[in-house]
């Protein structure tokens, strides 16, 4: 077999394997559900996942040392990862080529030839591990932007599986939602559409992964080369050629992807994957000036700087940024988070969704709790997000440490915030009518949400008797028929007695049989229609923010009972209550 | 098609083209008289087509509407209060499809009492599939938190489906709506309609549970399931909508258990702290006085929950269930 089919069986094989692992990141007991399944395989192939958390953090985080399998294989043989696994490169190698399949041969070789831009990658790269690097505090993680695999895992995951699943139902039962999804579609459909200007465009330009690799790369025991130094020039070597590298006279190695397009159209031979030198000349670093590299390591440094002048991790922290259970204090967090989308996808409740920048640039795409969108806020008895986060932004907690059971009594359950009742919107606080279904769906035991019963006297409520018969009282006034029948109204007479209504016609009130009055009203004296309201009150102590209660709230436009991040567990300096 | 500019226009070319201008004026001429409305759209809503859910009751067999069994065990309790009605087979017919609907609200695990047991749920569709000889047993819900999860947690989905039932999940597409004949708040309102528009029969099974807002949650509130929408607007008048809702819904019978009732804390739990066991199980066809009986479980009397008054009223059945002579038995 000739080694590019193995290339594109290796291709087709690994994106594959990729949109499996995309649909099988479903909780569920099914075989095609999340059971074993390594659906962080590649982002932990990764190593700017890697090396990204390795300068925030200073540790390698277990699971990614898949990495260095990558970087010791890019090491002896070159970029291989770009053209024999990466999915994302895999769908720009076949949109290129079916975009410009139908061009001449000539033209392909001016498409594909070297590009000056093609630098731009280097600084994209540098600007990321600079942010990373950044003097220990100020440090952020925002290679995941750019990089590859978090970026095709974050469009299939919340952008292309939602809307393929959102008609059919087959994957989830209910269609799934992510907030600002279309700007990760705009992003992903650039890319892939930049491919019928140059193929492998991103690849080329903006690829801070595939940069990373021509940096690690460019001393590779084997690489491309020509065998021998003089030829018939033909240029055909550079038709198809994926990385734009010039194999025909000094070829590139770090721009390189090992495609292997060359030597299959190399009709004499000459170019093979050897290990020395090509005869024709090759140039191994990156062609990276010396004042980019100079501009792009300055911009990294005052990068970080200049996006934290908003103090969105100071006293300016915005408290819709609820993050998932298990998640490490903002600072540490933010050292982290890669912006995958693992722990959207798998949420069963859909209940977290991609930050936006209201909590500040580094907020975009970090796991954001919305309680008012999916099937029901952070369910009680659930930590699937932390299980699938490939780097620990988000600990994997178990159930006992999420509602501080045994040895996590002491510390007590893990508060995501804290739920405020809006008592200008609650139906029974602002409209007096009844309704706490808020307390009703408190999974907490006891309940975080507890009500006070009070009654009172509703507009137009006081009404003269006209005559008593039994427990029907008959009124001078005119009442809409059934009004208060709902079991939820009672009548006060002049001695304060109260008693349950059963039924009214349009003058007259029927009192519960059972509960009559002591001492008949006289005609001619006032009652009063009372509402039994049970208005709904906070236990700080009790509430763990998991937002059920704002799901669940009727007042469906802007909810009457609102989850804000006050009082996490996560930290220190936002804690509403003195103890803990 | 490159026309010659030197060339002519004949007749037959000028024929040729005339025809085509013609049919297309006539083609964009028709669309528009088709499409047109003089009109404009109207302030009303979108009129949705309605459905209603068929009656599941069977015929009244004087002695045999109610039984109260007392004993630990549910599978045998429930063996029983169903023979005491007579069988399964009096319910179910051989070939017949039936649905059950568990309260499966809650993602929470079965020790906590928030949701219908799956050994229970598990022996109803054994006993429809055996004694019953029925073709086909779904079990459903439209549960409050994630239906998968609830499924999964409460270990009803799992119990379901080992004993051979078909677990149908609430998909949007399974909803139409409805309109309560008599009703006040039953209005277009989108309820859980698909998977019980061509069953035979619907058993209905729910665990006594304490309810802040309506005092209890038992056999009759635990078809608010069957609701679809912003259900929880109802909660502003929760007395009428379950009254309506077993005005709504004539089940086969309901399955009320009793065995641990969820005293505080309703209709969520969270700790067995708030269960207590009382070792009680109700069979019965007529769901108001199955929750008539089932309050007197969590300390309540009839008139404390208005919705028994309100249903009995409406002819979904009897508060007093004395009346019913209900078989009482205890089985160890």
């Amino acid at each position: 077999m000739r080694i590019v089919q193995t290339r594109r069986i290796s291709q087709a094989f690994f994106f594959i394997l990729f949109v499996w692992f995309c649909i099988v990141s479903t909780v569920g007991e099914e075989f095609w559900q999340l059971r074993d399944w390594p659906v962080n395989w590649f982002l932990q192939l990764d190593p700017l996942v890697a090396i990204g958390t390795i300068l925030t953090t200073h540790t390698l985080y277990l699971p990614l040392l898949w990495a260095l399998a990558t970087v010791v294989l890019t090491i002896i043989f070159g970029r291989f990862f770009c053209s024999w696994v990466c999915p994302f490169g895999s769908l720009h190698h076949f949109i290129g080529f079916l975009g410009n399949r139908k061009k001449k041969t000539a033209e392909k070789i001016q498409l594909n030839k070297y590009r000056k831009a093609q630098c731009i990658k280097y600084f994209v790269l540098i600007v990321f591990l600079f942010m990373a690097a950044f003097p220990s505090v100020a440090a952020t993680l925002q290679t995941g932007l750019l990089d590859p695999i978090p970026l095709i895992t974050r469009s299939f995951n919340l952008v292309l599986l939602p809307i393929v699943d959102g008609s059919i139902n087959l994957v989830s039962v209910s269609s799934r939602f992510y907030v600002g999804a279309w700007l990760v579609f705009g992003i992903f459909l650039t890319a892939v559409l930049l491919n019928l200007v140059i193929p492998r465009f991103y690849c080329r330009f903006i690829c801070p992964l595939g940069a990373l690799f021509g940096i690690v790369g460019r001393f590779a025991i084997w690489r491309i080369g020509k065998n021998q130094s003089e030829c018939i020039n033909c240029k055909l070597c550079e038709k198809s050629c994926e990385g734009g590298c010039e194999p025909a006279g000094n070829i590139r190695i770090s721009e390189c992807v090992l495609c292997f397009n060359c030597r299959q159209e190399c009709k004499d031979e000459i170019i093979s994957y050897q290990t020395q030198p090509s005869l024709s000349g090759e140039l191994t670093n990156p062609d990276i000036s010396r004042r980019g590299f100079v501009l792009s390591l300055a911009g990294g440094v005052f990068a970080v700087p200049a996006v934290r002048l908003s103090n969105k991790l100071g006293s300016n922290w915005y408290h819709r940024v609820i993050r998932p259970p298990g998640a490490l204090e903002e600072e540490q967090f933010l050292k982290r988070c890669v912006k995958c989308g693992q722990c959207m996808r798998i949420c069963p409740t859909n209940v977290i969704q991609p930050g936006g920048i209201e909590g500040g640039l580094e907020n975009l795409w970090t796991p954001v709790l919305n309680n008012r969108i999916g099937s029901s806020g952070c369910q009680l008895n659930c930590t699937a997000c932390g299980q699938v986060c490939p780097t620990s932004a988000i600990r994997p907690i178990t159930l006992s440490e999420k509602l501080g059971l045994e040895e996590f009594a002491k510390a007590g359950p893990i508060k995501l915030g804290t739920a405020f009742v809006d008592r200008n919107r609650c139906l029974p606080w602002a409209m007096d009518k009844p309704c706490i279904v808020c307390e009703e769906n408190c999974p907490v035991s006891p309940k975080a949400i507890y009500t006070q019963e009070c009654f009172n006297t509703i507009r137009d409520g006081v009404l003269t008797v006209k005559k008593v018969s039994g427990n029907i009282i008959e009124t001078v006034e005119e009442i809409v028929p059934g009004r208060f029948a709902t079991g939820d109204y009672y009548c006060v007479i002049e001695s304060n007695e109260l008693r349950k209504i059963s039924a009214n016609t349009e003058n007259t009130i029927m009192i519960l049989s059972d509960s009559q009055f002591e001492k008949k009203p006289a005609p001619g004296s006032k009652i009063e229609i009372q509402v039994r309201l049970q208005r709904p009150y906070i236990d700080i102590e009790k509430c763990i923010g998991c937002g059920v209660c704002e799901h669940e709230c009727p007042v469906s436009g802007r909810k009457a009972i609102r989850v804000s991040a006050e009082g996490e567990t996560r930290s220190f300096d936002r804690r509403l209550l003195l103890k803990r | 098609m490159i026309e010659q500019n030197d060339k002519k226009l004949d007749r037959r070319e000028f024929l040729f083209r005339a025809g085509k201008a013609g049919v297309s004026i006539a083609a964009a001429g028709t669309v528009s008289y088709l499409l047109y409305d003089s009109k404009g759209p109207g302030a009303g809503t979108k009129e949705e087509e309605l459905v209603t859910l068929p009656d599941f009751s069977v015929s009244h067999q004087a002695g045999k509407t109610m039984s109260i069994v007392k004993g630990p065990d549910r599978t045998k309790t429930v063996d029983k209060a169903i023979e005491l009605l007579g069988g399964i087979e009096r319910f179910v017919k051989p070939g017949e499809t039936v649905a059950i609907k568990p309260n499966v609200a809650f993602a929470s695990p079965p020790m906590l009492g928030a949701t219908a047991r799956p050994e229970l749920v598990a022996e109803v569709v054994r006993l429809c599939y055996t004694a019953g000889k029925a073709k086909k047993v779904i079990v459903t819900d439209n549960p409050i938190n994630d239906p998968a999860s609830c499924f999964t947690l409460s270990g009803v989905g799992k119990a379901a489906s080992q004993a051979g039932a078909d677990v149908v999940m609430p998909r949007d597409n399974l909803f139409r709506h409805t309109t309560l004949a008599g009703g006040r708040l039953i209005k277009n309102w989108p309820i859980f309609y698909e998977p019980f528009k061509n069953i035979d029969k619907l058993i209905g099974i729910a665990p006594v549970k304490h309810h802040h807002r309506a005092g209890a949650s038992m056999a009759m509130k635990n078809f608010y399931g069957l609701l679809g929408g912003r259900r929880n607007i109802f909660h502003q008048d929760i007395n009428t909508i379950i009254a309506e809702l077993a005005m709504m819904v004539r089940p086969t019978l309901v399955i009320l258990d009793g065995t641990e009732v969820m005293m505080t804390n309703g209709p969520t739990g969270g700790s067995i702290s708030d269960l207590k066991r009382t070792n009680t199980l109700i069979a019965s066809c007529d769901c108001v006085a199955a929750d008539s009986f089932g309050c007197g479980l969590l300390g309540l009397a009839v008139s404390d929950l208005p919705y028994l008054a309100k249903a009995e009223k409406a002819g979904a059945g009897t508060t007093d269930y004395e009346s019913l002579k209900p078989i009482s038995t205890t089985v160890s």
